[in-house]
Parts: C-alpha cells; sequence; structure tokens
C-alpha cells in the first residue's frame, strides 16, 4: 500500500485513494474541431513509461480532490505531487527527502 | 519420555510442568517450553515425515523457520485443522494432537516410498516429458493421479470456526527480529524516545542467544548474556513507547514501507479463550526499518544427507542449549566452518559421544580444531562424506580424505550426523523491499546492497556474525533509525542516498563457510540432496543444466528448488554453488531467485481479517427495510443494498407474487421503496452550464419544477447512466443515478468538475441517504396522497414530470410525478429519518385503495412491458443512445456534451448496429433467457454470427404472455420479421417488434 | 418518528471504552471558496476552519474542514433561530453550494482508554495524537465503510457514518473489541 502525499491533507494511505490514469491529457477545447485520430487519441492513447510518469490520482476518501503525481514506475516513489492546473515540477528534480 | 535424551538441568523448559500430547495417535510427554519437534526428540523420535516426491522418511533438519522436514498437521477438531506447520516452530501445549503428512498408511511404513526406488525414472521435470501420449489419458488417468499426488497435507473440512483480527499501526522503527542486533537496535532506539515495535517469530525474544550455553554464555555490557537478555526485554516492554510482538512473523515487504505480520495468538494455548483472536495481522507503516533477521545454517550437501539423525549444528546445540535434549547418542560432525566446534564440544560435555570431526577445510592448524582434539575428538581435515547408512535413522557414516578416495574410507557407526556448511544471511525481506543483494566473495553469501525503502539491515543477516560486533551494528542501525525517523521536516518514504549507505560487514569470522556439493572422489554414488522439502538433488540440478537450462529463474522452476515453505532458506546457496560449478560461472553470475513472500506460509484466516459472514461487506438496507421485513419481503443483493424483490402471500412463488403485484399496480396502485436510488444535488449558478456539458439533454430550457429523464455517455458515446433530474430552482437539480451507479456517477462528474471544467461555479454533494423515496404508481396514486400532501396534485398543476416542494403529514417533502412503471405515478422524497412514518401513512390512505407493496422484479416486469431500459442489464458499455431508442433525449443544438464527438464517428451511426427491439416468442408461454443468441436463421451451427442477444425476458400477466428486449443487428429496421433464439434444445421462433410492449401512447402515464 | 433502536449503548472492552449514538443534529455541507467560508462564520456561530483536517468547535456548532472547498456543518435539531436560512442571507451573491445532508448520515461516539486502539482495527491512518491531534477530522475509510473521523478529545472520537453504514460500522468496532482480552 503506497503512501501517497495528498496536496491538500499530507501523507496518507493509498487506501483512501483512487487512481485517475494519465496526468496532462487534456480533452479538446472543441471537439467538434479535432479529426477522428486526434479524438481517439485522447480517448484512448496513453503512455507506458518505464520511469517518471505524470498520472492523475483523486483522494476519494479524503478531501476529494484529484491531483497529479511524479511517480516512477521503476520504483514506485513518488518524486512528486502538485494540485490540479499546476505544472509538472521538474522530472530531474532531487527526491524530496 | 525417554529420561535420557533430556538433560537433567538448564534449557528454557519448566521440567515440573509435563505436558501430554500425540503424534499419529500415539501418546508422548513433553514439558512447558517444548516445540514439537524438541518434545518428539526427547521422547527419541526422529522421524517427523515423509519427503515430497520420493517419500523418503525424513527427521528434524533444522530448528526454526527454516525446517524442511518436519511439516505437521496438528488438530484441534475438524474445523480447525492446520496442515504444513513446522514440527520447530509448533509449540507443545496440553493435549496437542499433531499427525505426519504424505505417507499412507503410515509415518513408519508408507507405500508411497515406492516413488524411492523409482526415482531413476522420476528426475526433475519428469512430468513434462512423461504423460505425452496418448492424449486422451490426461482427462481420465494422468491429471487425476497427478493432482492426487500433488500438494502437501490437506485441507480442513468444515469453516474455520476461530477468529482474526487486523490492526493498523505506525511507528518510528520497526525492528525485525529480537536477537542480539534487533534487541540492541530497539534499545538504542527506545533510548532515543521514537516509537518502535519490535517484533519476532519466535515465542521468547533472543534469537541466537536462546541457543548459548548459559553456563558458557558470553558477557553483554558487563552482564551474563541471560541476565541482559531478561533485563533488556524487560525495559523494552515496560516502555509505553514501544510494541513487543512475540509469535509474531513479519512476513511480507510492501511499498513505502508497509510491513505485513502475522501474530499468532491462541496456536501455543491448551484452552484459549473463546474470544481470543487465533491470529492478528498487523499492517506497519514504518518510518524507518531495521532488519535484524539474522542468518539460516547451511547444511553441506553429499550423498545420503537426508537420513533421520543429520542435521544442522547450530540445530543440535539449540536442543541441547534451549530444549534440554540430546539429539542422539554417538554423533559424527561434518563442517566446513568453524561453528560446529562448539557445539561438538557442548554436546560432548553433556554427554554425547562425539566420533569425530571431519572438516572439509584444508587446513588443520585452527584453534578450534585443537581444542577438538584436546577435547578428545579426532579432527578429519580435507574430509568428505562418501555416503552414510540407515532407513528411518542414520546408522553410520562414511567419511573419507578427498586424496585417499574411497580406498582411504572409514565407516563409522552414529545414530546423530551433525552438518555446518556456514551461514546465509536472511535477506528475505531486504529482497522483497526490492533492494540490491550484493555477493560477498569473503563471506560467500548475498547480502544487503543498495536499500529501496528506508531500511537497515543489521548483524547476520548483514554478514555480521559474532556477538559482539553484532550488538554494535544493532545498537548504531536503532540510533540511526531513530534519529532519521524523528529528524525534522522528514517527508516520504524513500530513501536518502547518504544514510542508506551501509557500513561494509567486518571480515567473516570463522570462515566463509561452504556452498555447492562436497567434492566427491569418482565413482560415489547416492543421492545428495540440495532442497530437501522437493527432493531436489545434485544430480536434477545437473541434468537441467545438461539439458540447457542456464538461467537460475529457470532452474528453479525446472527442478522446483527452493520452491513451497523453503523460499531458498536452507537450499538457495548450495543450488547455486552447484549451478556456478557445473556452468563454470561465478556465484553472481549465475544470478539470484526472488525471494517471495510470505516468509513462512500465513493463513488464509489472517487475511481476511474480520471481513467474513455479516462483517464480509456492509449490508445497506433503507430506512423502510424493517417494514418489507417484517411483511416477509424475499430480498436482492443490488450492490451493497439489499432490496426487497417481492413480497410472497403465504407460500406464494415469485412468478406469481410478481405477476400479483404487476397487476395491483396496474389496476390499482403499488408502494415500492425507491430509496436506494442514486441522489445528486447539483447547485451553483453555474449548475445549467454544467448540466448541459455532462448530459446528452438540453436543461436550458428546463423550466423550475419541471423535471427531465437524462442521460449520461462516456466520452467514447456510449451509455454510462440515467435518471431522472429535476430542476428544483434556479441554480439547484436534484439529479438522480441508477442504483448501482451513484458512486461512480459522482465520480465521473467530479473528475469533469475539478479538472476540466474547474471555472464553473458547481458543486455536487451526495444526497443519495438524505432522501427516503417513496415510489406510489397506478391509477390510484392519486387518490392515495391526495388526504396527506399540502400539493394540488391535478393534471394540470402538477403534470407527469415535475416535481413540488411542499409537505406530507407535515413532513418536508420533494414530490416528482415521475414512473418508471407507465401509470400515473409519484415519488415521494423525504429525510431519511421520517421515511417510515410516511411510508406507514401512505400505507394506511392507501388500504381504501387497494394498496399493494411490490419489489424490485415486479418494477423491473413493468418496466420492461414499457420499453424502458436498465442501464446494465439492457446496455452494456457499447451501447449508444441511439442504439438503445434513445435519441431523442439529445439536445441537438448543444455544441458539446460529452460524449458527442463520439456519436459523430461513422461506425457510431450505422445502420447495422445493435438496436433495442421487442422480442416476441411465436409461442407466447415461452419466457427467453437473458443472454441468449438471436441468429437470423434457424439451425445454425457453431460458427456462427449472431445478430444480438436477448438482453430483458419476463412473463407479462398484464399482457398474458412473455415479453422480451433485446439487442439486435439493425433491428429497427427488422421489425416484423422472424429470427431465431438459440438455445440448447433448439431454436426458438420471435418476432422482432417495437420495445414499447403496453400503452405505447403513454395515456395511463399523463393520466 | 426518530428511530432511536441505535442509542442503546454499547460497552466495548470494558465499562470505560463505549460506542454510542449521538443524538439526530441538524447538518449542512457548504461549498464555496474563502470568501464563502468567512462570510457563514456569523451565521453559523461557529469559526469555519480554513486549515485543512481540523474543526472548530464552538458551544454546540461545530464545522469540520473536509476539503479546499467543503465543510460540514453541525448544529443540535432542531437549529436555533433557522442555521439554513441565516446562510441563505449571509451568502447572499456569493457563489456557493448549501445542502442539508441532516438525515444523511448519522454519528457515533467512540470514547475510552482503547477507542484508538480499535478504530486501528479499521483504520489506516496513524492515530496518535502527534500525528492526528485532539480538533483534527477526516475523511477516512474505517474497514470498508468511508468515515469522518473527528477527534474531540484524547480519547474520544465522532465518527459521522452515513446511514446505511452505520450497523457495520458498529458491528465492526464490537467485533474488534472482543479481539481486545
Amino acid at each position: 500500500m503506497l503512501l501517497i502525499d495528498c496536496p491538500y491533507c499530507g501523507e496518507r494511505p493509498e487506501l483512501e485513494f483512487v487512481y485517475g490514469g494519465q496526468a496532462h491529457v487534456a480533452r479538446p477545447a472543441q471537439p467538434a474541431q479535432v479529426s477522428a485520430q486526434q479524438w481517439a487519441d485522447y480517448l484512448y492513447r496513453r503512455d507506458n513509461t518505464r520511469g517518471v510518469h505524470a498520472e492523475r490520482w483523486r483522494h476519494t476518501h479524503g478531501c476529494g480532490r484529484f491531483f497529479n503525481a511524479l511517480r516512477d514506475t521503476t520504483t514506485d516513489h513518488f518524486r512528486a505531487t502538485y494540485k490540479v492546473g499546476e505544472p509538472p515540477p521538474s522530472a530531474a528534480a532531487p527526491v524530496p527527502r | 519420555m525417554n529420561e535420557g535424551l533430556r538433560t537433567r538441568e538448564g534449557g528454557r523448559i519448566d521440567r515440573s510442568r509435563g505436558l501430554h500430547f500425540s503424534f499419529d495417535g500415539r501418546a508422548y510427554t513433553g514439558v512447558a517450553g517444548d516445540t514439537l519437534a524438541s518434545a518428539l526428540l526427547a521422547n527419541g523420535v526422529h522421524l517427523m515425515g515423509r519427503s515430497f516426491k520420493y517419500h523418503r522418511p525424513r527427521g528434524v533438519l533444522a530448528c526454526g523457520a527454516e525446517e524442511p522436514n518436519a511439516l505437521v498437521a496438528v488438530r484441534r477438531d475438524a474445523a480447525r485443522y492446520t496442515p504444513n506447520l513446522r514440527a520447530t516452530q509448533v509449540e507443545l501445549y496440553e493435549g496437542l494432537a499433531a499427525h505426519s503428512q504424505n505417507r499412507w498408511p503410515s509415518l513408519a511404513f508408507d507405500l508411497g516410498a515406492v516413488n524411492d526406488l523409482l526415482a531413476p525414472f522420476i528426475p526433475a521435470g519428469f512430468y513434462y516429458k512423461t504423460f505425452m501420449w496418448p492424449r486422451r489419458a490426461w482427462q481420465w488417468l494422468y491429471e487425476p493421479r497427478i493432482r492426487a499426488a500433488a500438494g502437501l497435507g490437506r485441507a480442513p473440512t468444515e469453516a474455520d470456526p476461530d477468529r482474526y483480527a487486523s490492526r493498523y499501526a505506525h511507528c518510528d522503527v520497526l525492528i525485525v527480529g529480537a536477537g542480539p542486533a534487533g534487541l540492541a537496535a530497539a534499545a538504542a532506539a527506545a533510548a532515543s524516545g521514537a516509537r518502535v515495535m519490535l517484533c519476532d517469530e519466535q515465542n521468547e525474544f533472543g534469537g541466537s542467544l536462546l541457543a548459548d550455553d548459559p553456563r558458557a554464555a558470553a558477557a553483554i555490557e558487563g552482564r551474563p548474556a541471560p541476565q541482559w537478555l531478561r533485563e533488556t526485554s524487560a525495559a523494552l516492554g515496560s516502555n509505553a513507547r514501544v510494541t513487543l510482538l512475540p509469535r509474531t512473523t513479519a512476513f511480507g515487504y510492501f511499498p513505502h514501507n508497509l510491513l505485513g505480520l502475522n501474530e499468532r495468538l491462541s496456536d501455543h494455548l491448551a484452552d484459549p479463550h473463546p474470544d481470543l483472536p487465533r491470529e492478528r495481522q498487523w499492517q506497519v507503516r514504518a518510518r524507518e526499518v531495521v532488519l535484524a533477521t539474522g542468518a539460516i545454517e547451511r547444511p553441506l550437501v553429499f550423498p545420503g544427507n537426508d537420513r533421520p539423525g543429520i542435521m544442522l549444528a547450530g540445530a543440535a546445540r539449540t536442543w541441547l542449549n534451549r530444549y534440554g535434549v540430546l539429539p542422539g547418542t554417538r554423533a559424527v560432525v561434518v563442517t566446513a566452518h568453524d561453528e560446529a566446534y562448539p557445539a561438538a564440544l557442548e554436546l560432548q560435555a553433556a554427554g554425547v559421544f562425539i566420533a569425530s570431526i571431519a572438516d572439509v577445510r584444508a587446513r588443520d592448524d585452527g584453534s578450534w580444531a585443537a581444542r577438538a582434539r584436546a577435547a578428545g575428538i579426532p579432527v578429519l581435515t580435507r574430509a568428505t562424506v562418501l555416503g552414510t547408512g540407515g532407513r528411518r535413522r542414520v546408522n553410520s557414516i562414511l567419511l573419507a580424505q578427498l586424496e585417499g578416495g574411497e580406498a582411504g574410507a572409514q565407516a563409522q557407526p552414529c545414530d546423530l550426523v551433525l552438518m555446518c556448511g556456514g551461514f546465509t544471511p536472511s535477506v528475505h525481506l531486504f529482497s522483497q523491499s526490492r533492494g540490491k543483494l550484493c555477493w560477498d566473495e569473503g563471506l560467500q553469501a548475498f547480502l544487503p546492497g543498495t536499500p529501496a525503502e528506508r531500511v537497515r539491515s543489521a548483524g547476520a543477516c548483514r554478514g555480521v556474525f559474532a556477538l559482539d560486533a553484532a550488538l554494535a551494528d544493532g545498537a548504531a542501525a536503532g540510533a540511526a533509525a531513530a534519529r532519521e525517523a524523528t529528524a525534522p521536516a522528514r517527508t516520504g518514504v524513500c530513501p536518502s542516498g547518504a544514510a542508506a549507505a551501509a557500513a561494509a560487514p567486518p571480515a567473516a569470522g570463522g570462515g566463509a563457510g561452504f556452498a555447492g556439493a562436497l567434492p566427491q572422489p569418482a565413482g560415489a554414488r547416492g543421492r545428495a540432496f540440495v532442497d530437501w522439502q522437493n527432493d531436489v538433488t545434485t544430480g536434477d540440478l545437473a541434468l537441467a543444466t545438461r539439458e540447457g537450462f542456464r538461467s537460475i529463474e529457470h532452474i528453479k522452476r525446472y527442478t522446483t528448488t527452493g520452491m513451497a515453505t523453503d523460499q531458498g532458506k536452507t537450499s538457495n546457496l548450495n543450488a547455486l554453488g552447484i549451478v556456478s560449478c557445473t556452468l563454470g560461472k561465478p556465484i553472481p553470475e549465475v544470478g539470484l531467485t526472488s525471494f517471495r513472500m510470505p516468509y513462512t506460509p500465513v493463513s488464509f484466516g489472517s487475511f481476511a481479517g474480520p471481513a467474513r459472514g455479516e462483517l464480509f461487506d456492509p449490508v445497506r438496507t433503507t430506512p423502510m427495510h424493517e417494514w418489507a421485513r417484517a411483511r416477509g419481503a424475499v430480498f436482492e443483493d443490488v450492490g451493497l443494498w439489499k432490496r426487497a424483490r417481492y413480497f410472497p402471500r403465504g407460500a406464494e412463488h415469485m412468478h406469481a407474487a410478481v405477476g400479483r403485484e404487476c397487476l395491483a399496480v396496474r389496476n390499482a396502485c403499488g408502494i415500492f421503496d425507491a430509496s436506494t436510488l442514486g441522489k445528486i444535488e447539483v447547485v451553483g449558478k453555474d449548475a445549467v452550464t454544467f448540466m448541459n456539458r455532462l448530459y446528452v439533454n438540453a436543461w436550458t430550457g428546463l423550466a423550475v419544477g419541471r423535471c427531465r429523464y437524462g442521460l449520461l455517455l462516456r466520452d467514447d458515446g456510449f451509455v454510462y447512466d440515467d435518471g431522472v433530474v429535476a430542476r428544483v430552482s434556479e441554480n439547484r437539480f436534484h439529479v438522480t443515478t441508477t442504483t448501482g451507479g451513484a458512486p461512480r456517477v459522482l465520480a465521473m462528474m467530479e473528475d469533469y468538475l475539478q479538472t476540466e471544467w474547474s471555472d464553473l461555479k458547481v458543486w455536487l454533494t451526495s444526497t443519495t441517504e438524505q432522501w427516503a423515496v417513496v415510489a406510489v404508481q397506478g391509477p390510484k396514486a392519486r387518490a392515495v396522497l391526495a388526504g396527506l400532501v399540502d400539493i394540488d396534485l391535478a393534471a394540470a398543476a402538477l403534470p407527469h414530470m415535475s416535481v413540488a416542494l411542499g409537505r406530507i403529514s407535515g413532513v418536508p417533502m420533494r414530490l416528482f410525478r415521475v414512473s418508471f412503471t407507465g401509470e400515473l405515478g409519484f415519488e415521494v422524497n423525504v429525510p431519511a429519518d421520517f421515511g417510515p412514518a410516511v411510508w406507514e401513512a401512505l400505507w394506511d390512505a392507501g388500504q381504501a385503495h387497494d394498496i399493494t407493496p411490490y419489489g424490485t422484479e415486479t418494477m423491473h416486469v413493468l418496466r420492461a412491458e414499457k420499453g424502458y431500459i436498465i442501464v446494465g442489464q439492457d446496455t452494456d458499455g457499447t451501447v449508444t443512445p441511439d442504439d438503445a431508442g434513445l435519441g431523442w433525449a439529445i439536445g441537438k443544438n448543444k455544441p458539446d456534451f460529452v460524449g458527442k464527438r463520439s456519436l459523430e464517428r461513422p461506425a457510431m451511426t450505422s445502420p447495422q448496429r445493435r438496436q433495442l427491439v421487442g422480442l416476441l416468442t411465436t409461442d407466447p408461454q415461452v419466457v427467453l433467457e437473458d443472454g441468449a443468441q438471436v441468429m437470423a436463421q434457424a439451425g445454425a451451427r457453431a460458427p456462427a454470427r449472431a445478430l444480438g442477444h436477448v438482453t430483458s425476458s419476463y412473463h407479462s400477466s398484464v399482457l398474458g404472455r412473455s415479453i422480451a428486449l433485446g439487442l439486435v443487428a439493425g433491428g429497427r429496421a427488422r421489425i416484423g420479421e422472424t429470427l431465431y433464439v438459440s438455445v440448447p434444445a433448439g431454436d426458438i421462433p420471435v418476432q422482432v417488434a417495437s420495445p414499447v410492449f403496453y400503452d405505447p401512447q403513454g395515456r395511463r402515464l399523463h393520466a | 418518528m426518530r428511530d432511536l433502536s441505535a442509542a442503546r449503548c454499547l460497552p466495548l472492552v470494558s465499562a470505560s471504552t463505549v460506542l454510542h449514538a449521538l443524538p439526530p443534529a441538524t447538518r449542512y455541507v457548504l461549498r464555496g471558496g474563502a470568501e464563502v467560508r468567512a462570510a457563514a462564520e456569523s451565521a453559523v456561530g461557529c469559526g469555519i476552519p480554513a486549515r485543512a483536517c481540523r474543526a472548530t468547535l464552538e458551544g454546540d456548532r461545530a464545522a469540520l474542514w473536509l476539503g479546499p472547498d467543503e465543510w460540514l456543518l453541525i448544529a443540535p435539531e432542531p437549529p436555533p433561530g433557522g442555521l439554513a436560512a441565516g446562510l441563505s442571507e449571509a451568502l447572499e451573491g456569493l457563489a456557493h453550494s448549501l445542502v442539508d445532508v441532516s438525515h444523511r448520515q448519522s454519528a457515533l461516539a467512540l470514547s475510552g482508554p482503547q477507542a484508538t486502539t480499535l478504530l486501528a482495527a479499521g483504520c489506516p491512518l496513524d492515530l496518535d495524537t502527534s500525528a492526528f491531534p485532539v480538533g483534527m477530522c477526516t475523511r477516512t475509510m474505517l474497514a470498508k465503510a468511508e468515515v469522518v473521523l473527528w477527534r474531540t478529545g484524547p480519547q474520544v472520537f465522532r465518527v459521522e457514518v452515513w446511514r446505511s453504514f452505520v450497523a457495520y460500522v458498529s458491528q465492526f468496532l464490537g467485533e474488534a473489541a472482543r479481539g481486545i482480552i
């Protein structure tokens, strides 16, 4: 069970969270204007990262907020968590202590 | 008890408290403090099990968790039967009844032992090669036989009556292992004020100290070791910041320093308190972990090394010093390590005749050898073992010097062989934590390297064997862990770079030991076992490499070495040594297999914990549940909810009850508990914008006080949920969802709101449980309500699909005029605590109108008669609004809503998509099966393409015939056609029809 | 009309650690930004915490931070002065949401020296007062039920539970208590 640093509540056990898939996949502002391929990419295409992965989590059984996280998929260690709308911190940043 | 085998004094047993027990039905006596293994040894019983594959007689090899042979079942009663326990870990209690396994008819005479004679024909992987043909024999011969032979022990025949507890815990420092290093670590960490937890799998703390001869014990901190142990444990026990957990195995290391511990609370008690859980599983989140898990003595691999009476030297020392048991009378010691010498000398002092010590090493100038010789024990160097004799107990050993070959071999009579191949640090948990292991050439062992978690190793588990060094190592680790855990501004669970690098362990004392098979002169015979539990021999490993296996992972799977409860504890390094030798590659290049959790087996009950029976899952009931229960309702599970399915009268079956309830609603009036419907209050100045973006419908034009059927898609264009939505005020919507869909709809709404449309000023609140919902449906519904509510119920004032706020019998109410039955209907929403009283009031008022309670089954039939879909039954995640006949719900002028772009894809508008239609069987009494395939022609044989399938099917009492809904390719264009529903008994002809079977004009609805 | 069948006091572990149902209360979920929080305080009659996972209790009124724009307001029933009316007036013109959830959930009080031990059977949070001090509140899990856990005293917790989970939570705590001998 991971320990996840909710940007609002602090470190909480994974039981309180729901994973939300890859982060920073924006819904097209005007779906009618995008091609079928672009729409399919938005719906279905996701990275399969070995290493640092930007992903969404929701503190469902806590504050209820969605937020983003950088997690190293090879170690399960989180590099950072940050609020929706904020840019991802540099993935090269040192591991938080 | 065999008095001659129990020492007169010493040990950690209480000779004054005799305990009766039985093994395979035979009565024995032991004493308090014994394990089953020590008590059997004290009775002269060495034969404790049969090996898995060859059914060879086996005695106890080790004295702890690593024991591979003495697997027993302990039976308290039919339901309390635990197989595959290691006799070395079973604490004796009065009346304990244990049984050996893997033998028939008895342990001493086992017919399965014929496998041993067949051994040349059943080498490693034989089952991959043998049962190839005839192929059909698999079904009736091979598989049943293999299944019967496979597995160890048997399962109990009744449900487990014991209770199991669960506990989450948090601490600054968790220390695994309460040997000298672990105790020193705990003392140091506790001294700094940290929150400390210390667990050990044994019944008492002390680890290796428990096996020491107290008279020869070293001094620790100026005190004799036993005194230090007693006082240190007591000091920790009286510290409120310290949690001590004996009989607790750390079985798994999970991400972010979460460790699973299994505490055994009652297995050692003769008569446990009935409320006492048998086990408690702890999930411990530790800021820092110190592993002080010790080391496991390595067996030596030589021909015939598996006979009862051949055991690890350290185990023999433990039997003597801890349990006061002499494991034999005449012993030969075979060793590759100094540690066997003190064992030999202590056993000799206790009266065991030590015939000789065979040291496989070359040097003979060691001080230990000199001490042994001074004690009159012959010491042979550069020695090897050519074989052993004896069937159910070793009776001789054939020793030779390597140069001498068989010519110089000397057979020595003995009833005990001690062996010591050195020590293998227990790195299981460290490896589970994904830490890197490093090969230490000097120690000939894998040691913890770079950690992946906030973990330190201390003492023997990282190669620090000497007592003084282990104590210092533990104290340093405990202090450092406490310092890190309580450092200010510390966050995260990632290991820190600098602190993680452990100090190098000191050089090995007593030698590195030996990994592999003892060298043999040419022509040596007999099987040398590497993995006792799985019956893997040097020959099996050699065969695997001859057959081309190179990766140790493949060799493990082919030969099964290190599998099951062993997990490499006794077998790992010897197997690696042999493969390394055969392949001519150094051990680190051969690699290492994974250490898997659990470290030792953990019961299913421990994992289930309290989540069984009534507590398996929450059982959610509505405010009106008691009323339904008292009326004899039959309930069905809908998610976690209990919903009344129908209300049988007398001996009525479901079919009759549902038919009666349906007619009651159609002809008079029914009352239905709809409280489980999901409800979400959407509030804020942008509420209508949010609803427009999310649902397919147009909401801007929905007047306050009106309702609309809302349809929700995913962005892939497929139906996700539906429900009636009421506009309660300008900026407030009362949204209903399906019963099962409530949480996921709310989650989806939050997702879009928080991550895509965070600019909208609108908020979502679940109100599912705020409201009790009583549906009153049928032509008399208005008359039932009329006298109770302060609202004008006339069709003009409150038309179909409207909502009004008012009171019912004084209780505040949201009154919906909606219908899922096709009849005039109302849904009365009141604050939940008032639900039962309001239901009763409606029930009373309904008596004059022949009101009938109905359940979900009736509701399903009524809605199917009207062609109303149930999401998840008539849809399956690939159904568009148009497929379901709901295209009318889509707001045509909206620029966007969730799913709109997907609906514009050509494949989503194809006329050949499966569309919801009605299916009427030619024979009106035949009720189709849900899920049955719809075919174009009769007599279709596989493979044939189905046109679709039946989604809902019922007998309709109002229509006097069966009805069904189905998804059929191009279905709406096929109305009137005859198709065939394929069932095992043949084909059922059906006519495609409109899905609305009853009152297609909807006159009743608008009455 | 109230169902008081759950109002009985359940002694757990020993007479000193007990679980009992608290009386019905008026509850609102208040949603909105910082300006809503500030404007609502006077109507609620109680400070509304800005700090995450904290509750304020003034007299018989309480406000619990549940999320950065979400508070649970608790007042005795019936609320003197009409809490909803006062709030609506105070929040006039401010974007917000106010939803009555008085009947959605009910409250259990767990108190006594073994309170944290019992909760730890099913709650994955660290309940040591250093990590979960008096005045802290949060949504979390208790076994398979979501609850709002609020520590009102060193050995006293208020557990807000959706009504259909009350029986499960009570039984679970009872089972946990049986295991402590």
